[in-house]
């Protein structure tokens, strides 16, 4: 796509102050994604440090139980910081290294992207601050101290709704008065150009990856492949080998929260309308008067009321389709994924679980189904022993 | 002729902004007649917007108190005609994009038009998107105000020569309020800005001190104001009305 569009979707509507480091960024981005030297370093940080290839698991136990399509499961999970985030987060940061910055910013929902980027900041020996939202750093208090040890400065971000929108806009700020030693790593698909290309760059590696697999294993591609979209990173790393092969379909599965039809849930495709906000024209959840409207999922990382323009333009062109899962839902499959085939995965990835439940019986045994199992749920038992009404303290 | 550039010939421009609906529709008026008649040039009215990104803590709030008694754009479209039936005091309003893109930009710029709202400044639609509004807005004449900002550089030869009303030039990297010390290099900007445009140039964010409006009124045609005039309305609420006149009348001799 041509000037960062994708569709009428895309774009660059930000302050004139980093128009100039956008423009450099995408420039450095261009020349070292197509220089061998950089490549290499990061292939061998990618396979030496985070542990790629993934591997492609056949879920025998749980596809025996729902008795229909095969299912796979992709296991971003097991990167190293336990999920997908790590892709981007070490181009992004090598790529920030070689521009001679010297320190990176994130945002971070869940803190799995901040974990990521503290951890390669750590590696990578770069100054590191994380904006999350208060009621993140609540939910996710553990990776608050994770962060921490791994060296990285975390801030609690306490304006507006005190989640992820509100800790994009904090890194916006801080990214805005120093951009001279400062990168923003971004942690989805979304923001301004270049920021969606690059991170759907970074997490292709995902779908390259799967696609190879599955032609050595099955000797074909799979019918369907799931994931779960926040701003959408995993899903369009997961799709994007995929989007030419037109028999394979591309299932996004957004946070419907309590119910797409309450003012409680983050689905954004299903229910946001267009709008241009942090930096993109994409669609938002809004409410009168284009004010960005307050969302609602159990999953941190899935609690954004947005989503990355590429996916906004993949379900207006048809090639993708996009479902809401509820909490109710996601937290079911949490726990069925959990017992079925000893692997806790995270709240994130158990909206995609959950939707492969409910079609993978209405398939045929011959059909196959990749989830992308995005990342692990050790940060979420906590959460989901509170939503069930378990009391870990007692 | 742009009714903004009268906002030019009385000396120095003093510009003052404030955000609509902070502490009230009724006060927001009263205010902008108040700063007029202290001597203020040009009023920037906010809309309120949830996600204010490129503003610091105190404008932040003052969005937060505007939107907490749900003040609309159509609130904000009330204003300017209380205000116009008393005053031709140039306004323009300072909005993020989508309430604007929301509203639909035909029907937000003719009724600008209608009320007579002079200009608009969107901190978020740069000058790759300007296209977004530019050819609506002109029709309606109403001028899309231009930013250019320390880190512009080569950007300020496309960015000046394609620009109408007046220029906004941002005093200093970071989001808007005061500082103590504004130290880029404004006067080489201000002339490389004038190499290509005749416009005026109107400096802001970050002042708020008679001082430092003394020594920016000394190299550019305008002074913008909105922190501490926003400052002035959370700490007096309803009766910021002297305060703010007091002020403002402060900063307009000390620009010139």
């Amino acid at each position: 796509m041509s000037n960062g569009r994708y569709g009428e979707y895309g774009g660059q509507y930000i302050s004139e102050t980093l128009m100039n480091e956008l423009l450099y960024l995408e420039e450095q981005y261009n020349y070292y994604i197509n220089e061998p030297e950089f490549v290499n370093e990061l292939n061998s940080l990618l396979k030496e440090y985070a542990g790629r290839p993934s591997l492609l698991y056949y879920a025998e136990r749980m596809t025996e139980d729902l008795g229909g399509a095969k299912i796979y499961l992709k296991r971003e999970d097991l990167n190293h910081t336990g999920a997908h985030k790590i892709n981007n987060v070490l181009g992004q940061v090598l790529l920030a290294k070689k521009m001679g910055k010297t320190r990176v910013i994130a945002e971070t929902g869940a803190g799995q992207h901040g974990v990521a980027t503290a951890t390669a900041a750590a590696l990578l020996d770069m100054e590191c601050e994380v904006f999350m939202g208060e009621v993140d750093t609540k939910r996710q208090a553990l990776n608050v101290y994770r962060m921490e040890l791994l060296g990285a400065k975390v801030h609690s971000v306490k304006s507006g709704t005190k989640t992820l929108k509100d800790a994009v806009n904090d890194a916006f700020r801080d990214w805005i008065a120093r951009v001279h030693d400062t990168n923003y790593v971004i942690g989805s698909t979304m923001g301004p150009h270049p920021f969606p290309m690059i991170v759907r760059d970074f997490q292709a590696v995902i779908s390259s990856e799967a696609r190879e697999q599955f032609l050595e294993k099955e000797g074909r591609l799979p019918n369907a492949v799931i994931a779960c979209v926040g701003g959408g990173s995993n899903a369009m790393g997961a799709f994007y080998n995929f989007i030419d092969d037109e028999d394979v379909r591309l299932i996004g599965c957004e946070a419907g929260g309590k119910g797409i039809d309450t003012p409680y849930n983050a689905a954004a495709l299903t229910n946001g309308k267009i709008g241009i906000f942090h930096g993109m024209k994409s669609l938002f959840n809004q409410g009168d008067y284009g004010q960005i409207a307050p969302v609602y999922s159990v999953s941190a990382g899935l609690d954004y009321p947005g989503v990355g323009p590429e996916h906004a333009y993949l379900r207006d062109s048809g090639r993708a389709e996009y479902v809401p899962v509820t909490d109710e839902e996601a937290v079911n499959a949490f726990e069925y994924l959990s017992r079925m085939e000893g692997i806790i995965p995270a709240i994130e990835s158990a909206h995609a679980v959950a939707y492969a439940m409910e079609i993978a019986p209405k398939m045929d045994k011959d059909d196959i189904i990749m989830i992308c199992l995005s990342g692990r749920g050790d940060k979420d038992v906590r959460s989901i022993a509170e939503y069930r009404g378990v009391d870990l303290n007692e | 002729m742009s009714k903004i550039a009268n906002a030019f010939k009385n000396g120095k421009a003093f510009i003052g902004f404030l955000t609509a609906g902070d502490p009230s529709i009724e006060k927001t008026v009263e205010f902008i007649l108040a700063m007029e008649e202290a001597g203020c040039d040009l009023i920037e009215i906010g809309i309120p917007f949830s996600d204010p990104m490129a503003e610091g803590v105190v404008i932040q709030d003052a969005n937060v108190r505007a939107l907490k008694h749900n003040t609309t754009t159509d609130d904000v479209f009330e204003i300017v005609k209380a205000v116009r039936a008393e005053s031709d005091v140039p306004l323009v309003f300072l909005t993020y994009i989508n309430p604007v893109f929301f509203y639909g930009y035909e029907k937000f710029f003719k009724k600008c038009n209608e009320l007579g709202v002079d200009g608009i400044i969107s901190p978020d639609l740069p000058y790759e998107e300007k296209g977004e509004i530019v050819d609506i807005a002109r029709k309606n004449d109403v001028d899309v105000i231009s930013l250019i900002a320390p880190t512009s550089k080569e950007r300020i030869q496309k960015i000046a020569s394609d620009a109408s009303g007046f220029i906004y030039v941002v005093s200093s990297l970071g989001v808007t309020g005061m500082r103590s010390e504004i130290k880029t290099d404004l006067k080489s900007i201000l002339e490389d800005i004038r190499d290509v445009t005749d416009l005026p140039l109107a400096v802001g964010f970050g002042i708020n001190t008679p001082e430092q409006a003394k020594n920016i009124g000394e190299i550019a045609d305008g002074v913008i104001v909105g922190s501490a005039i926003v400052k002035i309305i959370e700490e007096h609420g309803e009766d910021a009305t002297s305060v703010l006149k007091e002020y403002v009348s402060s900063m307009k001799k000390a620009c010139n």
